[in-house]
């Protein structure tokens, strides 16, 4: 992994890559990242930059690969699922990161994105399945709650 | 949001799935009531508990554990490090050595997952084609390995001690039983293993077909002629060790499978009990995180956005069906019982004519033993006769039926699951015409001596080894068929939509990985292979070495030739199914070989059973051999007065399980209004911080 992070350096930083941050653009060419569509809320949520440019280092490196590899347990993928797919960071989902999360999962372009109504019978219907105190969002809990029954997600969430 | 966030907590930890993911954790190692700490305020409260932990006799979650980056878990290990010095000396002990053992366990578990079989192979197929076709090539493994365990088994009891025995190794010998009672013109059966010179093309004939050299050879059952053997000073009793290990093999392979679909069948039923969670997984759980190709990656989201909008299309059609005016049912329930009719009519044609091919194919090839002359014309088209008819059966029946299907107006969900069925079906169901049509040849007797005997003794005085050969023709050439269409289709197919740019064949384009048409295509091959190691017991090193070469050659041919499915199945719950099929297949297997052992007489001239009237007769004889007080338990297990109490006794045991579901599911619903109530409950919403 070190290695690896040390690619990603200009070639004047390596020596002390422990100390150094790797800028958003070059981590978004990692081959894992580079196809996804959540590479930003990725980078968003594993940085600790206090300045907001989403820059990495390499503990924000290795906390992403070991949340993504086969070893992290589904209480901790779940609770940084939630944290990628809350865009406006509120600590709940509600209908707006809903709708940029399909979106998101379409495909970026015009003629992949699914109608409105679609879009509004989607978002009731998740919300009908997870939401449960009925109050228009999903909190981590319930989040948490639909996702351990979902027979995929420690299938998919699941980097080499 | 906090707190209101803590409160909804509690009551969704009191939910039996929690309870027992909970149970399942503590079974784990740690029995800490699950805390996800979310912000230092929290952590300072995980700490502060530290030191209370001196009364539990449990270990801490590892830090790795704790969703938190990596400068808070360093302070979590501290404060955890810092509590040891508050535990007393063996509580100490228990925590390091737990601890040790955990990442000892870990390590192990690591190593061993490298002595997997195709381990990289299906890692990569999984990141360039997703995980439904993964799941195939995972199947595909597991058959491997099941098959290769058959073999195993079956050559350790059965082939090897023959083997022994007739070379004379281990100071061996063998007790010929005298027959008694038995006609003497059962037992005439020389078969002709080439004697002399013959030509290289026969060779080849005979290895294709099964018969001449390949015939007296220890694949096939007439070559077991012995009764018991002394190894040693040890006997063997080698037709109780043939049934036993026959026996043996289907119960490990059902135990096997059941063992693998356990994991499915929970998820399904939870699935199909609630409606409700397939949006909730597609949508969070749709993403494979494991695509790295923006290809692929194009791909799919392509197929979420069509599965999103299919799903949403199904929902409004199920709104639309529960809508249906009378005059409509009516009329699509007599189209729909109409294309079944069809639907049958185009199944017995199927039978009927793998059973006319099947007498034909008997009727004119050169069985081992003829009293006229050998018909050297008897061509091995005609031997395979009964392997082609299925063959192109279960070709073309699945076309046919995914067109009928269109008319039946079924939700698209279903009717994939309806063609599917009517294929699987169609596949098993062949083979089991082609038995049946051979045994109604074996067993057709006219004569008085024949009867004497129990079946045609002139034309098939070893009618196991013609069973265990048609098994063997039918395996060879399923697995020419799929040699021959990745060389002869796939790959001319590609090179034409590479080359040639005009419209029709740009339109046709590369074909799609089905991955049911595969995976029934498998389990069809795998079927064959459970019918028919009774009767040829080196089948299963077949079927191996038959699934490792099919593996690679999928491998490739998936590579080059195709492209990704734009509906991709669901790999959870595609296991599953592959799984219910092949058991299926199993349990369809146990009827052919149930009927051939206990019913049909075993034939007088060859085989370890030439002394008792059926197969399963020597279990008995054995039994009887047995000490009085063992065999009155025998006996008395075997008996009504035990089968109907244990009979009942099951039913009580499934009333029990199946009424505790209920009430599982009640205090699911009451919880579930329960925390729609309390949001709204002043006594609950304590002020926040």
């Amino acid at each position: 992994a070190y290695k690896r992070f040390s690619e990603l350096l200009p070639k004047e930083e390596r020596e002390n890559a422990c100390s150094a941050r790797v800028p958003k653009s070059q981590i978004l060419t990692l081959p894992e990242l580079r196809a996804n569509p959540f590479q930003h809320r990725i980078c968003r949520v594993f940085s600790t930059s206090g300045d907001g440019d989403d820059s990495m280092s390499f503990e924000d490196f290795l906390d992403m690969l070991s949340v993504f590899s086969d070893s992290a347990t589904s209480d901790v993928k779940s609770h940084y699922a939630f944290r990628i797919f809350d865009f406006d960071d509120d600590g709940t989902l509600d209908r707006k990161d809903l709708e940029k999360l399909v979106n998101c999962l379409t495909g970026q372009g015009e003629e992949s994105r699914l109608s409105n109504a679609e879009m509004e019978q989607l978002i009731q219907n998740i919300l009908e399945e997870s939401d449960i105190d009925k109050d228009g969002t999903i909190n981590l809990s319930e989040f948490q709650h639909v996702v351990s029954r979902s027979p995929d997600f420690a299938r998919y969430g699941v980097l080499q | 949001e906090e707190t209101r966030g803590a409160t909804p907590v509690d009551f969704l930890q009191q939910l039996p799935s929690y309870q027992s993911a909970l149970r399942r954790r503590a079974t784990a190692g740690t029995q800490e009531r699950r805390s996800a700490p979310q912000d230092p305020a929290e952590l300072r409260a995980a700490e502060g508990h530290g030191p209370q932990q001196e009364g539990d006799e449990v270990a801490a979650r590892p830090a790795r554990e704790h969703p938190l980056t990596i400068a808070e878990k360093r302070r979590l290990r501290y404060c955890q490090q810092a509590d040891i010095k508050y535990l007393s000396g063996w509580k100490q002990w228990k925590r390091t050595s737990s601890k040790s053992l955990k990442k000892v366990l870990g390590e192990v578990k690591e190593l061993s997952s490298y002595l997997e079989l195709w381990r990289h192979d299906i890692h990569s197929i999984e990141g360039k084609f997703g995980t439904g076709i993964q799941s195939y090539f995972s199947f595909l493994r597991f058959l491997v390995l099941l098959n290769f365990i058959i073999f195993i088994l079956m050559f350790s009891l059965v082939t090897l001690p023959s083997i022994i025995s007739k070379y004379g190794m281990f100071n061996s010998s063998f007790a010929k039983i005298p027959p008694k009672n038995i006609e003497p013109h059962c037992t005439v059966y020389e078969p002709s293993g080439n004697k002399g010179l013959v030509y290289f093309y026969t060779y080849l004939k005979d290895l294709l077909s099964g018969t001449g050299f390949l015939e007296v050879t220890v694949l096939f059952y007439g070559y077991y002629t012995i009764d018991a053997e002394w190894i040693s000073i040890q006997k063997y009793n080698l037709p109780l060790a043939y049934l036993l290990a026959t026996f043996g093999y289907l119960a490990l392979s059902l135990v096997w499978i059941i063992k693998r679909s356990v994991g499915g069948f929970k998820q399904n039923l939870v699935h199909n009990k609630d409606p409700f969670q397939s949006y909730c997984n597609k949508v969070f759980a749709g993403w494979d995180f494991c695509i790295t190709d923006p290809n692929a990656a194009r791909l799919k989201h392509r197929s979420l956005q069509y599965e999103l909008q299919t799903d949403l299309e199904e929902e409004r059609l199920k709104r639309k069906i529960a809508d249906r005016t009378m005059k409509e049912k009516l009329r699509i329930y007599s189209l729909r019982i109409f294309i079944n009719i069809i639907v049958i009519a185009v199944l017995s044609g199927c039978f009927y004519s793998i059973y006319r091919a099947t007498v034909f194919s008997q009727e004119n090839s050169n069985v081992s033993i003829r009293h006229d002359v050998r018909r050297d014309s008897a061509n091995l088209l005609v031997q395979y006769l009964p392997s082609m008819v299925i063959t192109l059966a279960n070709f073309i029946a699945p076309q046919i039926f995914s067109f009928l299907i269109r008319f039946e107006d079924y939700s698209p969900a279903f009717e994939i699951r309806l063609t599917l069925m009517r294929c699987v079906f169609v596949r098993l169901a062949n083979i089991g015409v082609l038995l049946f049509s051979l045994w109604s040849q074996i067993s057709y007797c006219t004569t008085d001596k024949c009867n004497a005997c129990g079946y045609n003794y002139e034309l098939y005085p070893c009618w196991e080894s013609e069973v265990g050969q048609e098994m063997y023709k039918l395996m060879i050439f399923d697995f020419i068929i799929i040699l021959a269409v990745i060389l002869f289709v796939d790959f001319p197919r590609k090179l034409l939509v590479t080359h040639c740019s005009c419209k029709p064949v740009q339109w046709c384009g590369l074909q799609e990985f089905g991955i049911s048409d595969n995976v029934l295509e498998i389990i069809y091959g795998q079927t064959i292979c459970w019918i028919g190691t009774f009767f040829s017991p080196l089948l299963p090193a077949i079927a191996t070495i038959k699934y490792f070469i099919i593996f690679y050659i999928k491998k490739i041919s998936l590579i080059h030739t195709r492209k990704p499915a734009a509906r991709p199945i669901r790999a959870s719950s595609s296991n599953f199914f592959f799984l219910v099929v092949l058991l299926i297949g199993l349990i369809l297997a146990f009827i052919p070989l149930g009927i051939s052992i206990a019913h049909i007489p075993s034939s007088k001239a060859c085989g370890p059973f030439r002394n008792f009237d059926t197969s399963w007769a020597v279990v008995p004889h054995t039994i009887d051999g047995f000490p009085t007080g063992l065999r009155q338990v025998l006996y008395g297990i075997a008996s009504e007065a035990f089968a109907v109490p244990f009979f009942m006794v099951i039913c009580l045991i499934m009333f029990y399980f199946i009424a505790l579901a209920g009430a599982h599911k009640r205090v699911v619903e009451q919880l579930r209004e329960q925390l729609v109530m309390v949001r709204f409950d002043p006594l609950f919403c304590s002020p926040k911080v």
